[in-house]
């Protein structure tokens, strides 16, 4: 992931990665002939925020970052942002604004704290994380392996060319991800005519295990709430699934897809998570609760 | 005719296409490659269905009514994407993969089929295989054999590591791993074959639509 940048632009270096960082953009939509699904960034609202204060096109690549821990320097000078999670940001040992426009002096370190609420942190650089793309995209697709590793430290990251635009705002006034129950709501299908009541997706909570990752979040029952029950058995064809998919193994716990999910699966998946809350649900952590909500057909 | 199908909700940016008779869907999915309908993104065809998906800010009842009319339009007959698309774009090429049929289940699944080991190879390398689709890993074909006979059921446990180039059947297909990953699918051979390569164009060897042949090489 090293190499010389392009001229004129900035370079990054990573002093530690966290627990896991990634390279993220848009994804690669448009690669199924290949087998390979679209994929990209987590949280695609706050990579555009992140990307917005910077005075970015909202595509551009940015670290995603799980649970912070990262700390990065500044070979030259650069502009960041962070987003999502909420992560005290420090620069240099001094307290910084997270969701605000922060100047780095070439030397300085950016470092993010553990995420208070929240489960992934973007760090945007102005000009964009400039690694090479890999099928059209810099992400890294985690199941697939594709695009560039995780980042390690001591890896120095080319920054593209500044963009023509400024930066028009130096700070957002946005929540933080929420830290109780979160609210998802769910189109039924394609597959909610195998379950005996599908509805009961509906009824109570599920909570979060510690099995949630870039591929998908295992959702299990509170005490005293029943699983989906499966209304026939026979086996599925393996087909085309979606993000924010509900797919239902025989536990009737299902597993909430993320971007990285497998492209193709065998089990029944019983709704999907409505487009607009995929990034919320991205913000979620193990051990927090989601209540389902039927979605009305707009 | 390609026949009736349905539509069935996936999503918000997904309609999931069923026909009554998935035979035409490659040839339907490669159609919708070459000429999408506005709003499409992309198209994955699968064993019974083909999964559209939708641009950001897409017309879904529109896309709906486009993805069903193009699919009762297809002009294809009996067996269309299976055996030979014949669209005369040079993918009805046949791709040879040598293999050597050295995989550690071959004994096994000739005891499942009642034949012997040679059978099993006679079988797969007598057989034209088509690409119905790739799912799964990327550059993983589900590979069609029509009257190959080779029907084997998963393994109970799936090995955590099956390594690349392995060839393997399962639930009446064939396929080949691109890459070492885990698996279920019985082993039969190996080929030194690469079906993957990101850096390459295409980066898949095996896309909907490819012939493919297997040839037994000397292990």
């Amino acid at each position: 992931m090293s190499g010389a940048a392009a001229q004129g632009a900035g370079t990054l270096e990573v002093v530690a990665p966290g627990p896991l960082t990634t390279v993220q953009d848009l994804g690669r939509p448009g690669a199924f002939r290949w087998g390979v699904g679209a994929a990209g960034v987590a949280d695609r609202r706050s990579l555009g925020l992140a990307n917005r204060l910077v005075g970015n096109p909202a595509g551009h690549a940015a670290l995603e970052v799980l649970l912070g821990g990262l700390v990065v320097r500044a070979r030259t000078d650069l502009v960041l942002a962070v987003t999502g999670a909420a992560t005290p940001v420090s620069v240099d040992g001094a307290p910084a604004g997270w969701s605000s426009a922060l100047v780095l002096p070439a030397g300085s370190a950016l470092r993010l704290g553990t995420a208070t609420a929240g489960l992934r942190a973007y760090v945007a650089v102005r000009g964009g994380v400039a690694v090479p793309p890999v099928l059209g995209s810099r992400s890294r697709d985690t199941l697939a392996g594709l695009g560039p590793d995780p980042l390690a430290a001591g890896d120095v990251l080319p920054v593209g060319p500044e963009p023509e635009q400024l930066p028009r705002l130096r700070t957002a006034p946005v929540a933080a991800p929420a830290a109780g129950t979160v609210d998802l709501r769910v189109r039924l299908g394609p597959r909610a005519d195998r379950f005996t009541d599908p509805g009961a997706l509906f009824a109570g909570t599920w909570t979060v295990t510690a099995q949630c990752d870039r591929v998908g979040a295992r959702l299990a029952r509170p005490a005293g709430q029943p699983p989906l029950e499966r209304s026939t058995t026979a086996e599925l064809a393996p087909e085309g699934v979606v993000l924010g998919a509900l797919q239902v193994p025989p536990s009737g716990e299902p597993v909430l897809f993320g971007p990285d999910h497998p492209v193709t699966g065998g089990y029944p998946v019983v709704g999907v998570v409505r487009d607009a809350d995929a990034d919320l649900a991205a913000q979620v952590r193990p051990g927090q609760s989601l209540r389902f909500h039927p979605a009305v057909r707009a | 005719m390609s026949g009736a199908a349905r539509l069935l909700p996936a999503g918000d940016r997904a309609w999931l296409l069923e026909p009554a008779d998935p035979a035409a869907l490659t040839a339907f999915a490669r159609e919708l490659e070459q000429d999408a309908p506005a709003g499409v993104e992309d198209v994955l065809p699968a064993a019974r269905t083909a999964l559209v998906t939708l641009r950001p800010g897409a017309d879904r009842d529109e896309v709906a009514r486009q993805v069903l009319r193009r699919w009762e339009a297809l002009p294809t007959g009996d067996g269309a994407g299976t055996t030979d698309d014949g669209d005369g774009d040079g993918d009805g090429d046949v791709v040879t993969v040598p293999v050597r049929y050295d995989g550690e289940d071959l004994e096994e699944v000739a005891g499942l089929l009642g034949v012997g080991p040679a059978e099993v190879v006679a079988r797969h390398t007598g057989a034209t295989w088509t690409c119905a689709f790739v799912g799964f890993a990327p550059g993983f074909g589900y590979l069609r054999g029509p009257g190959a006979r080779l029907a084997v059921p998963r393994r109970a446990q799936p090995r955590t590591a099956v390594p690349a180039g392995a060839v393997a059947l399962a639930d009446g297909w064939s396929a080949v791993y691109p890459r070492r990953s885990p698996g279920g699918w019985r082993l039969i051979g190996t080929t030194a074959l690469t079906l993957w390569d990101p850096a390459a164009d295409p980066p898949a060897l095996l896309r909907p639509g490819t012939r493919v042949r297997f040839a037994q090489v000397a292990g």
